[in-house]
């Protein structure tokens, strides 16, 4: 039996944005996975990647962390994050933290080749073809630093955009720049990320699109917070709603219906 | 130079303001970025290039001391003379005698960055010498009395109004009475002006973008060719360079050219290529009488062995802060020393201290971009995250920065508990949005909801929502 009809374990590392502030990008990516014939788990003990530690320079406590993510995620065949980003954490900088453990970087290595983001397992390994997904909006979508440089996932999610039923996809200028997120740098330098922001938002906003999408919620929340912030009105939404057929629930920011 | 990088934010705010800068700025962000990818485009082994010119600066630092004196003997060989400094001190000493012997009164600049590290203006007009920069760009900064806010472009923030008006209030006691607007006029304006200066100088001091070991040569790039008349018609030449600048053969020199001006200005090479070896032999026609070599550590052997080992690989090609969203933002000037951008956040708090220059390394969303584009392939990102692991370890780092990170902490390394908090943080933030679905204004926090509103979370967390569904479903 091939890999795409084959009923696989996947561990989703929901990630702890999606965890306290958007539950439904996790419950989309559930679903795409199931859609794909993976059998979900969602392991208990998980919490954060470790990247606040990590940023912020404290070495100790991203170790201790990524131990745990390592542990917690021990077995599973594949672990499937929805962020770019903390997939990135995973499969690059975990080894390069325990590059003077030997017996600790085996299983960060494990671990780093087992781990995926979303969208790009769903296309490269699953063979995921979007299917009975109507969306008719115009929709332009922002390439996470991560995804764009660390995870090279650029393409995968355009193509399946691509094939959803009357969605327009419009790329904007500019798409190797940084939203201005970074973390706790959007928050300890926030008059510079607010200028980053700014010039993505113009950048986004010139395409005529009605939504926004991206693989990161850290880029989505900051820049859904911002366009609110200028009166801006337009939707923005996780790929994986997208992709999932999801795309009606309110956007990231939006009033309650 | 004073360092100001202390000021980081107060700089950065200032910058921000300044229509002017950011104006000027966004011809940067525009212009360089376009050309270093069309060349890069254009030539399909760029990206090997790229490994090849690392690996020869590579190999080089893994035997400086050999082709340091290897270079050495090559330059006696030719007539020249190298002085060895370790400190910036030593370095202003040596050239300080270097002028005094020759009896300077005035001496011109080609652009060297090593030179404003020595803050060498400064220095010799305290001694009674007059330096002149030839660089057109090192030339305007010099009459506004700023450092260069580019490594490459040190004048990139001036805007050609404020040109007009620096010439007009300089070039007057030459006889240029009026004010000139047209770009190209000013830059005849410029030429004429120095040209005179070229002839009178009593010293020509350069920088070097290479020391070439098997022939003792130095070598600049230049654009307008400013170099040449610097280094070849006063009688004596100093070349000023740091140590990592050396390098083994002229067959390395040709590698490292072709990925030097495509990523800093997408040229295929800049337009003037200088090699000066020795001084003028009798049968020469031109070239100084005497040529001295000002070989500046100030603090990078130190570097050699650590971490910070691969900055030394740097060809100050410019690319890394054309690239940067922050260099974009707030400019050269608000590092608030020498280098800017995300090399000067990288190597200033070596060279000034990380308690001065704290904010540099962390002012970075570490977008990657500098790495991706960086000719010698420097994990910048690394780097910077390697100062921030020193400050958290120095206890240096902001308290409540770390009290907040070690909060933060604590929780995620306990499943349990974070699962609790995170449950009522979800549900006090979701209720707090109420229908509107996103916060103005939080308790705490400021730095996010000062520009942003915060997107609320949803309601109860992914994990409950999923322990409640595997009830259900049994």
């Amino acid at each position: 039996m091939s890999e795409n009809t084959e009923k696989i374990e996947v561990a989703l590392f929901v990630t702890c944005l999606v965890d306290i502030n958007r539950p439904s990008v996790g419950f989309a990516a559930v679903k795409l996975l199931e859609q794909t014939g993976c059998r979900v788990v969602v392991p208990d003990a998980q919490t954060c990647c470790g990247q606040p530690a990590y940023n912020s320079g404290d070495r100790r406590s991203t170790k201790q962390i990524a131990g745990d993510v390592i542990s917690a995620f021990k077995g599973y065949r594949y672990v499937i994050a929805p962020s770019g980003s903390c997939a990135g954490m995973i499969r690059k900088h975990y080894p390069e933290l325990f590059a003077d453990d030997p017996d600790m970087l085996l299983e960060a290595q494990d671990l780093a080749n087992r781990t995926y983001e979303l969208v790009s397992f769903l296309k490269d390994v699953r063979n995921f073809e979007t299917n009975d997904v109507h969306f008719d909006q115009k929709v332009t979508y922002h390439d996470s630093c991560s995804n764009l440089r660390e995870m090279k996932v650029v393409e995968q999610p355009r193509e399946l955009m691509k094939n959803i039923n009357g969605l327009e996809l419009i790329e904007a200028e500019d798409r190797e720049a940084c939203c201005g997120f970074g973390g706790t740098f959007c928050i300890k330098y926030s008059e510079i990320s607010e200028e980053m922001v700014d010039r993505k938002i113009d950048h986004l906003k010139a395409t005529g699109a009605d939504v926004i999408s991206a693989g990161d919620l850290g880029c989505l929340m900051n820049i859904a917070g911002r366009l609110y912030r200028r009166g801006e009105n337009m939707k923005v939404l996780h790929i994986a709603e997208i992709l999932a057929g999801m795309g009606d629930v309110p956007g990231i920011g939006e009033e309650r219906r | 130079m004073q360092v100001t990088s202390r000021q980081f934010k107060e700089n950065s705010h200032k910058a921000l303001q300044d229509e002017e800068l950011r104006a000027a700025l966004n011809r940067v962000k525009q212009g360089f970025t376009t050309k270093r990818r069309e060349a890069a485009d254009a030539l399909p082994e760029f990206e090997q290039l790229r490994d090849q010119a690392r690996d020869i600066k590579n190999h080089v630092l893994e035997n400086l001391d050999y082709y340091l004196e290897y270079f050495e003997s090559r330059v006696k060989d030719q007539g020249g003379h190298v002085h060895w400094c370790s400190t910036h001190k030593d370095a202003k000493d040596a050239i300080l005698k270097i002028c005094k012997d020759a009896g300077a009164k005035t001496v011109t600049k080609g652009k060297s960055m090593i030179t404003e590290e020595l803050a060498l203006n400064k220095f010799l007009e305290a001694q009674g010498i007059e330096p002149i920069e030839t660089d057109l760009g090192e030339y305007i900064i010099q009459l506004a009395d700023e450092p260069p806010s580019h490594i490459i472009g040190p004048a990139v923030h001036k805007t050609r109004e404020q040109v007009t008006e620096l010439f007009h209030e300089h070039h007057q006691k030459y006889g240029y009475t009026e004010r000139e607007e047209d770009a190209e006029k000013l830059v005849g304006e410029a030429r004429a002006v120095l040209r005179h200066k070229y002839v009178t100088a009593d010293v020509g001091i350069t920088g070097a973008n290479f020391l070439v070991a098997e022939t003792g040569s130095t070598v600049i790039v230049t654009n307008e060719g400013n170099g040449d008349l610097t280094q070849s018609l006063p009688k004596t030449h100093i070349v000023v360079a740091s140590l990592e600048k050396v390098i083994p053969t002229l067959e390395d020199v040709s590698t490292v050219m072709r990925v030097l001006a495509r990523s800093a200005t997408g040229q295929e090479m800049s337009v003037y290529t200088t090699f000066s070896t020795g001084p003028r032999r009798k049968d020469d026609i031109d070239g100084p009488e005497n040529f001295h070599v000002i070989l500046l550590d100030g603090g990078r052997s130190e570097m050699i062995g650590t971490e910070l080992q691969e900055l030394l690989r740097c060809i100050r090609c410019g690319a890394c802060m054309n690239h940067c969203p922050v260099y974009h933002a707030v400019g050269g000037h608000s590092y608030g020393w020498v280098y800017p951008g995300p090399i000067g956040a990288a190597l200033n708090p070596q060279m000034v201290g990380l308690e001065e220059a704290l904010h540099l390394p962390n002012a970075s969303s570490f977008c990657g971009r500098c790495e991706e584009v960086c000719p010698v392939r420097i994990p910048l990102p690394k780097i910077l995250r390697h100062w921030r692991e020193k400050a958290f370890e120095q206890q240096i780092a902001p308290k409540p920065d770390r009290w907040g990170i070690e909060l933060w902490g604590f929780f995620a390394k306990r499943p349990g508990l974070y699962r609790q908090v995170t449950k009522i943080a979800a549900k006090m933030l979701s209720l707090m949005a109420g229908k509107e679905g996103r916060l103005k204004k939080l308790p705490f926090n400021n730095g996010w909801t000062r520009v942003r509103d915060l997107p609320a979370p949803q309601g109860e967390t992914f994990m409950q929502q999923w322990q409640k569904k595997q009830k259900r479903e049994g």
